[in-house]
């Protein structure tokens, strides 16, 4: 059986070497690279220094940033889980084929480049004024609201960019249950509302908090959708990262912005996933990505 | 099992237009026969994807992603198939650690990983070049194709192999014979999921694409940044179409809920 124990190493060899060489030297250099200096004349200078990380958390405009992106997350994750939830039950109760050409249009849009996905917004709340056109049609505002460059319209593009993964963890949570269950609930004399609350709601707990976990951090670290509906001035993370990097040019701090996002988003996923596992181990195996 | 009341109607049309309104008007708005974003009322136009042929940006991004995603989709799946299949059929130390770091590019944001890639490239003086992307994006894929394959390769009966040999076969041809045709799906679907997500990718991309190598996305994203005008719309819509019939052919293939969710033990 060595043999055969080794012949899985060297399966995994090829793999392995590539991510060694292509992501865990970039992820460690890039950690490195937020602990040095950077001179605006000298560029990035050798040696240790916290300066980076302590202009970040001293900065005034960077806690805006990162209230906004944590606002942002906060908001899209709460919307995400009620609509998809929402959704997925009534995905789940319809019959083939309404149901399979449904979950079809709610699961295709992930397929499809958020570039493009977030243009529709901008269309809809800039160029052509749509949404406003509709809302003031239905006599729901009195006033436009300003979307673009707004994080109402950012939340909201973020929103619809998202909310599939909730939809397709709660699905999965629902396959899951007997139908029975439901079935007998009803039989004792549970009116619908009780089934939603008492049967329906915690034994999809799992999927929904799983899809909420994965949300929050593609919300935190969104970046095309803010960019391209929140323009220049409404920073989040990912484009205050992005403007140091590429318009500053100062890399040491764009670093410890990135590393302040992945330490984050790492200490977010894995800490939700060990919480989920504990709490629903019967219920809920391995689907959190 | 309990129908959906008429509420939870009202609300399942409300929410499919949710999700179907910005698509559509990125569609309605490429037809307009105007030089700027309207929507068209009396008359449909081809204009603004004839001007797409025009533009000799568009097109060579286009065929840049489709380079660099079949490169970087069949090099993914080159390095997860025999990945996969170690995980699924061997128990070894260390087994899980190798399943969690392969997996987890996922975990990290995509905008740390373009950082991440822009810093080290410009080290090793290959940032900007096709060869950075195609590395960059094998990383960022790779746990796509991994995740189908490995359902796959663990929803196979390993009796079937042993079957094969016990009957006279050599590892090749038990390879070629058996293990392949069964995991056939997986690797399929992972190669599509693997390429249409390096075809989409944009947030780690605009750190490591230069003027010469931009992608479809990233050209995209810096032409909205300028301007939004029927030109994008346009592109937009081809990219919804192509999308639209690569989707089918994933949901004939493997049904689109489980490539998703990534699993097949059930």
């Amino acid at each position: 059986m060595a043999s055969r124990r080794g012949a899985a190493y060297w399966l995994s060899a090829p793999a392995l070497a590539v991510y060694a060489v292509f992501l865990v030297v970039p992820i460690a250099s890039i950690a490195l690279l937020s602990f040095q200096n950077f001179e605006f004349y000298g560029g990035i200078q050798p040696g240790i220094t916290l300066k980076n990380y302590r202009e970040v958390l001293t900065d005034s405009y960077y806690w805006e940033v990162f209230g906004r992106t944590f606002f942002i997350a906060v908001v899209v994750t709460v919307l995400c889980a009620t609509l998809g939830t929402f959704e997925a039950i009534v995905l789940h109760r319809m019959a083939n084929p309404w149901k399979s050409v449904f979950l079809l249009v709610v699961l295709g849009p992930l397929l499809i480049s958020v570039v493009v996905r977030t243009l529709g917004w901008a269309l809809l709340f800039g160029s052509t004024g749509l949404v406003n056109k509709a809302l003031l049609a239905l006599g729901l505002v009195a006033e436009p609201i300003a979307f673009m460059y707004s994080v109402t319209g950012v939340v909201i593009a973020l929103t619809h960019v998202l909310v599939p993964f909730v939809v397709i963890s709660v699905w999965a949570s629902l396959q899951r249950i007997d139908p029975a269950v439901e079935r007998a609930a009803v039989s004792l004399g549970a009116g619908q509302p009780t089934v939603f609350r008492r049967v329906i709601v915690p034994l999809a707990m799992p999927g929904i908090l799983s899809g909420s976990v994965i949300v929050f951090a593609l919300a935190a670290s969104a970046f095309a959708t803010p960019a391209i509906i929140g323009g220049r001035r409404l920073k989040v993370i990912a484009t205050a990262a992005y403007d140091e990097f590429l318009n500053t040019l100062n890399w040491p701090l764009g670093a410890s912005l990135a590393v302040l996002l992945l330490l984050a988003n790492v200490v977010v996923l894995y800490a939700s996933n060990r919480l989920i596992e504990r709490r629903y181990r019967a219920v809920f195996r391995e689907s959190v990505a | 099992m309990i129908r959906n009341g008429p509420l939870a109607l009202v609300f399942h049309a409300l929410f499919i237009g949710f999700i179907v309104a910005p698509l559509l008007i990125v569609c309605v708005v490429a037809f307009t026969p105007l030089g700027y974003i309207s929507i068209p009322t009396d008359s449909l136009s081809l204009r603004w994807f004839a001007a797409i042929l025009d533009n000799p940006r568009f097109i060579s991004a286009f065929w840049l992603s489709l380079a660099l995603g079949l490169v970087s989709s069949v090099l993914a799946i080159a390095l997860a198939v025999p990945a996969a299949l170690a995980i699924a059929r061997f128990r070894f130390a260390g087994r899980d650690a190798i399943s969690a770091f392969l997996l987890s590019p996922l975990m990290i944001p995509h905008i740390v990983l373009g950082v991440a890639f822009l810093r080290f490239f410009s080290a090793i003086n290959i940032n900007g070049t096709f060869s950075g992307l195609v590395v960059g994006h094998v990383i960022v894929i790779l746990p796509f194709a991994l995740r189908l394959v490995l359902s796959s390769a663990t929803g196979m009966d390993p009796a079937v192999e042993r079957a094969a040999v016990s009957l006279g076969a050599g590892r090749l041809t038990v390879f070629r014979r058996i293990t392949l045709p069964l995991i056939l799906p997986g690797i399929v679907s992972g190669w599509l999921l693997a390429f249409i997500t390096s075809f989409d990718e944009l947030t780690m991309s605009v750190f490591i694409a230069s003027p010469s190598t931009t992608t479809l996305p990233v050209r995209m994203f810096l032409h909205i940044q300028d301007t939004i005008d029927p030109l994008v719309a346009a592109v937009s819509a081809l990219m919804i179409a192509g999308t639209a019939v690569l989707m089918l052919v994933l949901d004939r293939l493997v049904g689109l809920e489980r490539l998703f969710v990534g699993k097949g033990r059930h």
